[in-house]
């Protein structure tokens, strides 16, 4: 390949342009560069320049903004409210992602309920949160149903508060879990399982000595995108939530910053946190990972 | 695969079946009262309206200024398609081609973007747009969404362009065909169908991503999702059927588009990059 670009000037030995083409570099490579100037532009510059801003703040010294976040429980608060929302609604979609994972797994047609779970992804939390207002309210179909059948007497109160912006975050969660979770699961060579059949091992034994063991990675993976996502939560948080209360999550925190007190450095240095906290959880669940089995487990399928 | 026939496994099966069939009529109650409500008369404690009407689309045709909102989120969307499938489909080629000094971190470059919500970089990327006074204009708003659709366009890419043989491409060098010929004749042929993948994907994404317009939007260069955010946020000001109906064109806007998107592509794709993902 690296001949078509420099089959000329052989007879004066390597110039730069050889050189540079025996190193990697030639004139296709050059096409990735508009893309990176691209990304360091409107991606690294601005992260960079959101962390620099982060320490030059209104008025104070260099770490204002950190010690009025720190000491304000307005604001670390949100820290709570987040992961208080974010952990166990992660937790609950992979918990329920496994056991329908490995029954779908077992389907031949599996596009018609994919292509339905895809629908929330693809609507986007705004729609969700609009439809769960009139879907959870007081007179909505839900509260509705669980009446007539005779659960309850009192319609439950499920929006505009902790448990609307939950349901929000299964909606879509939960599609999303499954899907990255039964990409992980169908991977698996069925003739492991097999294997352990003919030994004599039953459904827990085949679950808990060879499928777990292999899938701990995937899952690890999928908790930490499926996480990330929760966390970010913002536009249900505000809609479907208490955005002054118990779901003031730390991505209200950093949009009031901006645009309400037009406080950049501040907003910065709450995305900086909101960025550091996230970042902490991925590579502590991703560090556990290194606990178990890593090495081929696809068969000889591709 | 292994089918279990004792009574114990037959109920897992029917717990995990009535699980999946919750959610899925939550899911579809959930949408048809959004669709019920766009055409009722007057819905209040009632199980089905008391009466049918059209008009809230009308009303909220003129109220939301929708014919407006739509023309600037097609523009927006197709000017995010076709950048990022210039950007992107150029930077896969050479990342899928050749090996240089600095490609693995090139790719975690790329990488970072998807791995990090919106909302996290989307303020500081705020900030500077608003410093450049970018902010609040139609190209504040393009910009801003292409930074996760440039790096989604490359890494679904890679592994297309890869697994076409590169010597079809010399083949077509020795039999004289010049950059251009090569371009127009072999490549994008062969591409094709990985580009209409990735920017149909693109497309879907872009037309329900709303953090990273919110945040840069100003008042004409709002896209729909964000004119239905404003509208639900500021409730109670205008009739719910009105909110409900301007949903229901968001939905079908949506819709259409991912029945499309589903022809040429899986259903997991929409989630995952694409099925790269090695099992460990």
């Amino acid at each position: 390949m690296e001949a078509i670009a420099s089959t000329a000037h052989v007879d004066h030995g390597p110039n730069l342009r050889q050189r540079l083409a025996a190193k990697g570099f030639d004139a296709v490579t050059l096409l990735v560069v508009p893309a990176a100037i691209f990304s360091l532009l409107l991606f690294v510059y601005p992260f960079a320049f959101g962390f620099i801003l982060s320490f030059e703040p209104k008025s104070g010294g260099w770490l204002a903004n950190y010690q009025r976040f720190f000491s304000d429980s307005y604001f670390y608060d949100t820290i709570a409210n987040t992961l208080g929302l974010s952990v166990p609604v992660t937790l609950l979609n992979l918990l329920l992602a496994v056991p329908v994972s490995f029954r779908v797994r077992l389907m031949r047609r599996q596009r018609l309920l994919t292509t339905i779970l895809v629908l929330p992804i693809t609507l986007g939390t705004v729609l969700v949160a609009e439809g769960l207002l009139n879907y959870l309210g007081p007179q909505g179909w839900f509260n509705r149903t669980l009446i007539t059948l005779g659960f309850i007497d009192q319609p439950l109160r499920l929006v505009h508060n902790y448990w609307g912006v939950f349901a929000s975050l299964v909606i879509t969660g939960f599609p999303f879990t499954f899907l990255l979770t039964l990409s992980y699961v169908t991977g698996i060579d069925p003739a492991l399982e097999q294997a352990a059949a003919t030994l004599g091992a039953n459904a827990w034994q085949r679950f808990f000595h060879v499928y777990l063991p292999l899938l701990m990675p995937g899952f690890a993976i999928t908790f930490c995108l499926s996480f990330v996502q929760a966390f970010s939560v913002f536009p249900s948080a505000v809609l479907l939530g208490e955005p002054a209360g118990s779901t003031r999550v730390i991505s209200i925190a950093a949009y009031q910053a901006a645009f309400e007190e037009y406080d950049y450095s501040m907003a910065s240095s709450v995305a900086m946190i909101m960025g550091f906290v996230q970042l902490a959880i991925v590579v502590l669940v991703l560090a556990s990972r290194g606990l178990f089995y890593r090495g081929p487990a696809s068969g000889a399928k591709g | 695969m292994i089918r279990d026939t004792t009574l114990g496994a037959k109920l897992w099966a029917v717990a995990v079946w009535s699980l999946v069939g919750f959610f899925v009529i939550n899911l579809l109650a959930m949408i048809a009262t959004v669709v019920t409500s766009s055409f009722a008369t007057r819905w209040l404690g009632t199980w089905l309206p008391l009466g049918w009407t059209t008009r809230w689309y009308s009303s909220a045709w003129s109220e939301f200024q929708l014919w407006d909102v739509l023309i600037v989120t097609f523009q927006v969307v197709g000017l995010v398609v076709l950048l990022s499938g210039a950007l992107g489909v150029t930077a896969a080629y050479a990342l899928a081609r050749r090996d240089f000094p600095g490609k693995r971190l090139l790719v975690l470059l790329f990488l970072l973007p998807l791995l990090i919500p919106p909302i996290t970089f989307g303020i500081p990327l705020a900030t500077v747009l608003y410093r450049t006074g970018l902010a609040g204009t139609f190209w504040g708003v393009v910009v801003a969404n292409l930074v996760p659709t440039v790096p989604f366009v490359i890494l679904v890419m890679i592994p297309f362009i890869e697994q076409i043989d590169p010597k079809i491409e010399a083949a077509a060098r020795v039999f004289g065909a010049n950059t251009f010929k090569l371009f127009i004749h072999v490549l994008l042929p062969l591409l094709l169908p990985g580009i209409l993948a990735a920017l149909l994907l693109v497309l879907v994404r872009t037309i329900a991503m709303f953090e990273l317009t919110f945040l840069v939007a100003g008042p004409t260069s709002q896209t729909l999702v964000v004119a239905l955010y404003y509208a639900v946020f500021a409730a109670g000001v205008r009739a719910v059927q009105s909110i409900d109906a301007m949903a229901v064109v968001y939905m079908a806007t949506t819709l259409v588009w991912l029945v499309i998107a589903l022809r040429f592509v899986n259903p997991t794709q929409i989630v995952t990059r694409a099925k790269q993902q090695p099992a460990h």
